[in-house]
Parts: C-alpha cells; sequence; structure tokens
C-alpha cells in the first residue's frame, strides 16, 4: 500500500515537473503569442510616436499579426493550465470563458477592420493604436493578473 | 462589602467612564469650523472637471460596467471588495433624496477632506478622504461645481456588508486618530512646482496610495513603504510597487510614466490591467502637463 502511494506520488510528482518544463505547454505558448502581438503593437506603436518613419508594409504585416494570433490565443487555455510556469491569467478566464473569447475576437475584428482600410499615415496608426489598446486594456481588466 | 472597596470600585467606574469620554473626545468626528468653506465664491466647473477625473470618482461610483457617458452617471452600488469586508459606495449624483443634491458645499468639503458624513458621523476609509484631506477648498469648490452638472440618478446602493467589528461606526474615530492626516507623505522639492503638483496629485486627488501602499492590520499604511506595492484588496495578484526601485516599473523614465497613463501602452507595449485600466482612463483626461508633474513625482520618491 505504501509502496503504491510512493509510486503514485512520484508519477505525479513526475507529470508536475513536465508541467513546468515543457515549452509546448499552454502557459508557455500563449506567453508567446502575447508576446508577439505586443511586438506587433509595438512596431505600430514605433510609427504613431514617430520614431520610425510610417511603413505601409509594417503596418500591415503587425495588424495581420495581432488578427492571426488573438484568433488562436484563446485555445491555448485548456483545464489544467490554470498556475504554474508563471502564468499571469486569472481564474475567472476559467469562469468566464465566452466572455474571454468575445473580447479576443473584438480585438481581432477591430485589427481585421483597421486592415481593411488600412491607416495612411502617423496619425492614422495612432488612431488605430487607441482603437486596439482599448481592447488590450477591456480584456487585461478582467483576466489578467499582476504577481509583483 | 467594605467601604474602601466600594471607593475603589466607584472610583474605578468613574475612571471608566472618563476614559469613554476621552476616547469619545478625541474621537469625535471633526468637521471643519464653518468659515472654511465661506468665501470661496464660484465654483470653476471646467476646473472642477479635471479635478473630477484626476479624483476617480467614477471608477467606484458609477453602476457596475459602466462605460462612456454612463459613467458620468455616480450611482453607487459596485461592490469594492477589501480584507474588512465588501463596501458599496453610494450614490452620489445630484438627486436631492437618493444623492447629494441636498447637501451643501460644507457637508460635501467634510465628506472629502475629514470624513464626516452628512449627518456628521464617520465615513469608512475605503472612500479615500485619507487622501483627499490634502485637497485645497478650491479644488472641493470646483469639483462640487461640476458635481452637480452630472446627471441624476434614483438609484440607492446597498448598506455595507462589514463582518463585527468593522461595522463599528464609532471604532474609525480611532481609526482617524492614528491614521488620518494632511501631511505630505515623503518629502520632495517643494521648490520644484512640478514636483509640488505631483506630490499634489498622488498623494491628495489621484490617492494612487490606497491600493499602491500596504496596509497594517488595523488598515494604516505602513509609512516607510510608501507606494511601494501590495497585496490585491481585490483578491489575488498584487498592485504593483511604482517607486523608482520597482522591478516593473523602476526602469521607465518620465515619459514613459506619462505616455502609460496617457495611452495606457507600457515601453514594451504590454497594456493596462486590472483596476489600474480604470485609473489610466481617467488619467487619459487630464491635460499632458498633469502626467508628467505625476511622472516626476513618482521618479522623485525614495526607492522601496
Amino acid at each position: 500500500m505504501k509502496i503504491r502511494a510512493f509510486a503514485l506520488a512520484a508519477a505525479l510528482a513526475g507529470l508536475g515537473i513536465t508541467a513546468v518544463t515543457a515549452a509546448d505547454e499552454p502557459q508557455a505558448v500563449r506567453q508567446q503569442l502575447m508576446k508577439k502581438v505586443g511586438q506587433a503593437a509595438g512596431a505600430l506603436g514605433g510609427i504613431a510616436k514617430g520614431e520610425k518613419p510610417y511603413d505601409a508594409e509594417i503596418v500591415k504585416a503587425s495588424l495581420t499579426t495581432i488578427r492571426e494570433t488573438v484568433k488562436v490565443f484563446p485555445s491555448h487555455f485548456p483545464a489544467g493550465s490554470e498556475t504554474g510556469s508563471e502564468t499571469e491569467a486569472s481564474p475567472k478566464i476559467w469562469q468566464n470563458m465566452d466572455d474571454f473569447k468575445a473580447k479576443a475576437a473584438k480585438l481581432g475584428g477591430d485589427a481585421e477592420k483597421i486592415l481593411a482600410e488600412l491607416p495612411a499615415d502617423q496619425a492614422g496608426v495612432g488612431a488605430a493604436l487607441g482603437v486596439l489598446g482599448k481592447d488590450c486594456a477591456s480584456c487585461h481588466e478582467s483576466y489578467r493578473l499582476k504577481k509583483e | 462589602m467594605g467601604r474602601r472597596a466600594t471607593r475603589l470600585l466607584s472610583g474605578l467606574v468613574l475612571l471608566a467612564v472618563a476614559g469613554a469620554g476621552a476616547f469619545w473626545w478625541l474621537t469625535k468626528p471633526a468637521p471643519w469650523d464653518a468659515a472654511h468653506w465661506e468665501g470661496l465664491g464660484e465654483p470653476d466647473i471646467a476646473s472642477g472637471e479635471r479635478v473630477f477625473w484626476a479624483g476617480g470618482c467614477t471608477s467606484c461610483h458609477a453602476a457596475s460596467g459602466a462605460k462612456d457617458d454612463a459613467r458620468l452617471v455616480l450611482a453607487g452600488g459596485r461592490p469594492l471588495k477589501s480584507p474588512f469586508g465588501t463596501f458599496y459606495p453610494p450614490n452620489i449624483s445630484p438627486d436631492e433624496t437618493a444623492g447629494v443634491g441636498g447637501w451643501t458645499l460644507a457637508e460635501f468639503g467634510n465628506a472629502m477632506t475629514r470624513g464626516v458624513g452628512k449627518d456628521g458621523e464617520h465615513l469608512y476609509p475605503s472612500f479615500p478622504y485619507g487622501s483627499y484631506a490634502r485637497m485645497s477648498p478650491k479644488d472641493i469648490t470646483d469639483l462640487w461645481g461640476f458635481m452637480r452638472t452630472l446627471p441624476k440618478s434614483a438609484n440607492v446602493a446597498p448598506p455595507h456588508d462589514l463582518p463585527f467589528p468593522f461595522n463599528i461606526r464609532l471604532a474609525l474615530g480611532g481609526w482617524k486618530l492614528l491614521y488620518l492626516t494632511d501631511a505630505p507623505r515623503v518629502d520632495v522639492n517643494a521648490a520644484d512646482a512640478k514636483l509640488a503638483r505631483g506630490q499634489y496629485l498622488v498623494e491628495g486627488p489621484g490617492h494612487c496610495g490606497e491600493c499602491h501602499t500596504p496596509r497594517n492590520a488595523l488598515g494604516g499604511f505602513e509609512a516607510d513603504r510608501w507606494l511601494a506595492g501590495a497585496p490585491n484588496p481585490e483578491g489575488e495578484g498584487r498592485i504593483p510597487d511604482i517607486t523608482p526601485g520597482s522591478k516593473s516599473i523602476g526602469g521607465w523614465s518620465a515619459s514613459d510614466i506619462a505616455s502609460y497613463l496617457e495611452t495606457g501602452f507600457t515601453p514594451e507595449f504590454d497594456s493596462v490591467g486590472g483596476s489600474m485600466v480604470e485609473v489610466q482612463k481617467n488619467m487619459a483626461k487630464l491635460p499632458a502637463s498633469e502626467r508628467e508633474a505625476i511622472a516626476a513625482y513618482l521618479k522623485a520618491l525614495p526607492p522601496s
């Protein structure tokens, strides 16, 4: 009995270690996806602030990255990935999965709309970023927890 | 009972009565003298609107989930969870019965800066009068003028839901005696007008310390940890350290901070989150010079 309990504990511990270290675990994947969105927003931000020259190709590529990334983003929150790996995901995500998905879809939809009428200058990019930033914040307001 | 024992007993009773009397005297609600709120002239409504956004009134007093123009309806009732229980901010719209439409400037000012309600009762410091105590009578007048232009709401908020002993209002006098002060929280170079303005905004109307400074078991600030980050009073996670010693924003420049308050984007283009989303929306409505003053003050703080 004791040995079985020990073996079970060891097996569970082993699972735990795998979950913490694997690079393809959901926590790590979704963190990477958010980084991609942040980088794309950063490219738009550089133009909006006038630190980088307006470049239609970069604007288009960044908006496309945002649209495509948030399409897959909410599917990386399976049961069992609520904690670990320094996740900043709030437990509220799993309680309100439909709303969480709707908020991701809102960002994707807004990126789509902006792509359809590509901002033509620095001011246009700034305005677009204002719209997208509100979408980011409205989701992070409810569903991201800062840990430090 | 012997005579000496009777004397001793009555002596003790007298002492207890005197002690209770002294406690009551020391901790009774203390509004300003009436003259404090007189002769302030007509309110400047545009200035009052700036004070309104700096003060973040709508973040607690608008209805849950209110967006855009609905944020100007200060209907109350949105629950504010805390380790002491759940507070329900009241209706402070200009409605004469459900709101504060029937209040005088002095009543409003005493609530804002002394935590004294219309009936002379102690208010709970979940309403951040511990910060608002630093606000000038002129700003209070202008804010009052602006708030009276806002839409009325007939909503009646539920009473606070607080367990014993936090449901005893009289005890709040003790809290005030220990912690209510209008003194500066830290020393900054007051000769620098920008820093002084930032100090006023952060320590006064902005009431940043209410979430960003850790508290002791009685709900008083840990004075030497000013703005050094604290557990999230509403649940999981943390409210970050915003001093120059912060792991999250210590490396930001003053213009990074000002830009974050304006756009909601960090220098790495991460976005604002949690309860700071509401705050950032309010800060975005201030003139750029106000955000720059806040940033300058934060950079001048002693690092955590």
